[in-house]
C-alpha cells in the first residue's frame, strides 16, 4: 500500500484487526486487539542503542582508564571544551561546586558535570551518542569510558587511576546527586505583591 | 499600525511605480522569503495573471516578508527560532513560520529509509516502518507547543524589543498520526514499566523519558502538519507529541522508544531543562506549560497610528487544557476587562482573543490575563520571582509564564515594558 493512500485503505486494518490479531498472536495483552503491522528488530538492530539507566542496567561492556581518557579528550574534544575542560563552544565540564546556592541576579551558578549532573550514567549516555560534535556516535565504548574516566577524575569525583567500566560507573557518586526536587506546581502564589512597580504612575513604568 | 517589516511593501511600490526592468531584477534579487516575485502591473484589472502551472506548490505573496529569526547562539546546529507572533492571525502557525529548537541542525532522513524502534519492556519488540506506521488507525489535534525556554531572557529586564522575541517560541499545528498508547498496546506493557524514552533520529539523538501515565493517555506519533507531511525543521518524517508538555519532549525525527521502570536521567531532563532555585535545589520534571497569554498587537516595536479605534489583540494557551476566559488591562493591572475569546476554544491550543479599544492618546500599559480550565490564573513575573527567585542567568530560567506589559507612549510608540 502507498504511503499515500486515501482514507478508505486506511480503514482495512480496521475491519481486519479482530482477524491478523489471532492469526499473527501479535503482542496481544489482556485479551486487546492488535494490528500485527511491523515487525521483530533483531537483536543486532537494537544493539546499536545504548541508553544506560542511573542504576548501571543497559551500560555496555568494555572500560577506559583516565590516561587514555586523556588522550582522546586532547584530540577529540578539546577545540570545544578547552584545555582545561573550562568550556568554550561546548559546555564547561569541571568547577562550579559551591556556586548552585545563588540569589544574585547579576551572577551565574556554574553548571558542569561537576557541581550539577546527578549521575555518571548520564555522562556515559550523551558521550556515546551525541559525541563529539563533528562525528556524533562515532566512539567505542572502550573510548567512552576512558572520556568519562578523564572527566570525572578531572572534576575530582574519581581517583587519577581510576577504570570506568559499566560496575565501577553506576557506583560512581556524584557530588550533586541529592540536588533535584519534584515539580510542586501547580504554585500557590502570595497575594500580588505590592512593589514598588505598581506604586508607579503609569507613564514611569520601569524600562 | 506601522511595521519596521514595511520596507519590502515599499520597495515593492517603488517598484511597480517606476516600472524599469533593471530595478525590477533588483526586485527579484531581494525576493521575499518563500515568495516567488512576479512583475507587478499598474492595474491588476486590465492584464492576465501569470498562468496556472501544471503541477506547483504555492508559495505566499511576494509582499509579504514575515521571517523566522534566530537566537544567535554560538553556533546554528544547537539553536532556535522565534515565530513572528506580532503579524499572526487566527490560531494556526503557517508551518514554514513554526519555531524551531533543534540540538544539532535539522537532521536530513529519508522516510523510506527510517524505522521506529520499540523496545525494552515490552512483551514484543517490534519495528515500524514509516509505511507501517501509516496503517493504524489515525487522529488529528490542533496543539501548541512552546518551548519551556519561551521568555528566558525577560526574567530580570525587558530584554526583546518585540513579541517575537518575548515569546516567539510557541506556535500552533494540527497534528495527525497514531496514538502512542496504539503502538505501546501493540508491542504489550511489562506489569513494571512506568516511563518511555523517546529518542531521536538526529546528531544529538536527542532523548528524554516520558511518564507511561502521560504516555498512554494523548501522545501522538505525528507524521502530519497542517494537512501535509511534517516540515523537516519539526522532525520529519516522525514526532512525538505531548500535548501540553515543554517542547523539547516532543522528540524530532523519532527513531525509538525504549521502556523502563525508572526515568533515564539523559542530559536533556537532568544538566538541561532544570530549573535551579536560589537554595541551590533544582526542580526536575517540570513538564507542563502553564496558562499563558500576550497581546500580539499591538505589541513592542509598533507604532499605533494615532488616537482612536485599535483592537487589541492576542494569543492564550494552557498546557493543562482549555483557556475559560482572558481580561486585558490598558492600564497597567489597575483595571480588567474580559476579552473576547475567538472560536473554536481548544485545549492545549492556541486561543485567539480580542478586545476592542479606543485609545485617547495618552499613556498605557497593555497586559493581558488568562485563566485555564483548572482555575490557574496567569501570574505576574513578581509572583514568579517571589517563588523563584533570580538566581542569575543560569539559575530558573525555563517555564516564565509571566503576564506581559507592552507600554505605548503618548507618540504611539509601543515597547517592552515590566510593570507589575
Amino acid at each position: 500500500m502507498s504511503i499515500t493512500t486515501s482514507a478508505t485503505m486506511r480503514l482495512k486494518p480496521l475491519l481486519l484487526a479482530p482477524l491478523l490479531a489471532c492469526a499473527c498472536a501479535s503482542a496481544a495483552t489482556s485479551g486487546e486487539d492488535t494490528y500485527g503491522f511491523g515487525s521483530t528488530p533483531t537483536q543486532e538492530e537494537l544493539q546499536r542503542f545504548v541508553s544506560p539507566l542511573p542504576d548501571g542496567r543497559g551500560l555496555p561492556p568494555g572500560s577506559g582508564t583516565v590516561a587514555q581518557g586523556k588522550a582522546l579528550y586532547e584530540q577529540q574534544c578539546v577545540a570545544c571544551h578547552g584545555a582545561n575542560l573550562e568550556g568554550g563552544i561546548g559546555d564547561k565540564l569541571i568547577g562550579g561546586r559551591g556556586t548552585l546556592v545563588n540569589d544574585t541576579p547579576g551572577k551565574a551558578p556554574v553548571k558542569t558535570v561537576e557541581s550539577y549532573w546527578p549521575y555518571a550514567t548520564t555522562l556515559f549516555d550523551y558521550i556515546k551518542r551525541a559525541m563529539p560534535l563533528a562525528a556524533p556516535d562515532s566512539l567505542t565504548n572502550d573510548q567512552v569510558y576512558a572520556l568519562c574516566a578523564y572527566i570525572l577524575s578531572r572534576a575530582n569525583v574519581v581517583p587519577d587511576d581510576a577504570v570506568m567500566s559499566a560496575d565501577t560507573l553506576a557506583r560512581v557518586a556524584m557530588p550533586n546527586r541529592d540536588g533535584f526536587v519534584g515539580d510542586p506546581r501547580p504554585e500557590k502564589f502570595p497575594p500580588v505583591a505590592r512593589t514598588p512597580h505598581q506604586d508607579l504612575a503609569i507613564g514611569a513604568a520601569k524600562k | 499600525m506601522s511595521r519596521s517589516t514595511g520596507r519590502r511593501r515599499f520597495m515593492a511600490g517603488a517598484v511597480a511605480a517606476v516600472g524599469a526592468a533593471a530595478l525590477a531584477r533588483d526586485a527579484r534579487a531581494a525576493a521575499s522569503l518563500g515568495a516567488t516575485e512576479h512583475e507587478v502591473p499598474e492595474d491588476a484589472s486590465k492584464t492576465q495573471g501569470y498562468p496556472l502551472a501544471d503541477e506547483s506548490y504555492g508559495t505566499r505573496s511576494q509582499f509579504e516578508t514575515e521571517a523566522r529569526t534566530r537566537f544567535k547562539t554560538a553556533t546554528p546546529q544547537s539553536s532556535w527560532t522565534f515565530t513572528p507572533l506580532q503579524d499572526s492571525v487566527g490560531i494556526i502557525t503557517p508551518s514554514g513560520l513554526h519555531f524551531e529548537r533543534s540540538h544539532a541542525g535539522t537532521a536530513v532522513i529519508d522516510p523510506s529509509k527510517h524505522s521506529l524502534f520499540v523496545h525494552g519492556m515490552v512483551a514484543q519488540p517490534r519495528k515500524y516502518t514509516m509505511r507501517d506506521l501509516r496503517r493504524f488507525p489515525s487522529v488529528s489535534r490542533i496543539l501548541f507547543l512552546e518551548c519551556s525556554g519561551n521568555g528566558l531572557t525577560e526574567w530580570s529586564k525587558p530584554t526583546m524589543p518585540t513579541v517575537q522575541g518575548t515569546h516567539g517560541l510557541t506556535s500552533t499545528s494540527e497534528w495527525t498520526g497514531v496514538p502512542l498508547a496504539t503502538i505501546l498496546r501493540e508491542a504489550g506493557l511489562h506489569s513494571g514499566a512506568r516511563w518511555v524514552l523517546a529518542e531521536g533520529g538526529d546528531g544529538a539523538a536527542m532523548t528524554r523519558s516520558i511518564p507511561i501515565e502521560k504516555a498512554m493517555k494523548d501522545c501522538l506519533l505525528a507524521y502530519g502538519q497542517n494537512g501535509e507531511a511534517i516540515r523537516p525543521e519539526q522532525g520529519y518524517p516522525l514526532r512525538l507529541l505531548v500535548p501540553g508538555f515543554e517542547g523539547n519532549m516532543n522528540i524530532k525525527w523519532l527513531r525509538r522508544l525504549e521502556i523502563a521502570d525508572m526515568p533515564f536521567m539523559t542530559r536533556e531532563e537532568t544538566s538541561k531543562y532544570t530549573d535551579l532555585l536560589p537554595s541551590g535545589k533544582a526542580r526536575q520534571f517540570t513538564f507542563e506549560m502553564e496558562a499563558k497569554s500576550v497581546i500580539t498587537a499591538p505589541s513592542g516595536d509598533m507604532t499605533l497610528d494615532g488616537p482612536g479605534f485599535h483592537e487589541i489583540t492576542g494569543l492564550a494557551w494552557s498546557g493543562h487544557g482549555a483557556i475559560r476566559r482572558v481580561d486585558v488591562s490598558t492600564d497597567g493591572g489597575r483595571n480588567w476587562r474580559p476579552a473576547v475569546l475567538q472560536n473554536p476554544v481548544l485545549p492545549v491550543c492556541h486561543t485567539r482573543f480580542r478586545l476592542p479599544w479606543r485609545w485617547d492618546g495618552k499613556e498605557a500599559i497593555l497586559q493581558s490575563r488568562c485563566t485555564d480550565e483548572t482555575g490557574y490564573v496567569q501570574p505576574t513575573l513578581g509572583q514568579l520571582i517571589a517563588l523563584r527567585g533570580l538566581n542569575g542567568p543560569l539559575g530558573s530560567v525555563y517555564h516564565l509564564n509571566a503576564i506581559q506589559s507592552w507600554h505605548v507612549a503618548s507618540d504611539g510608540k509601543v515597547t517592552n515594558v515590566h510593570h507589575y
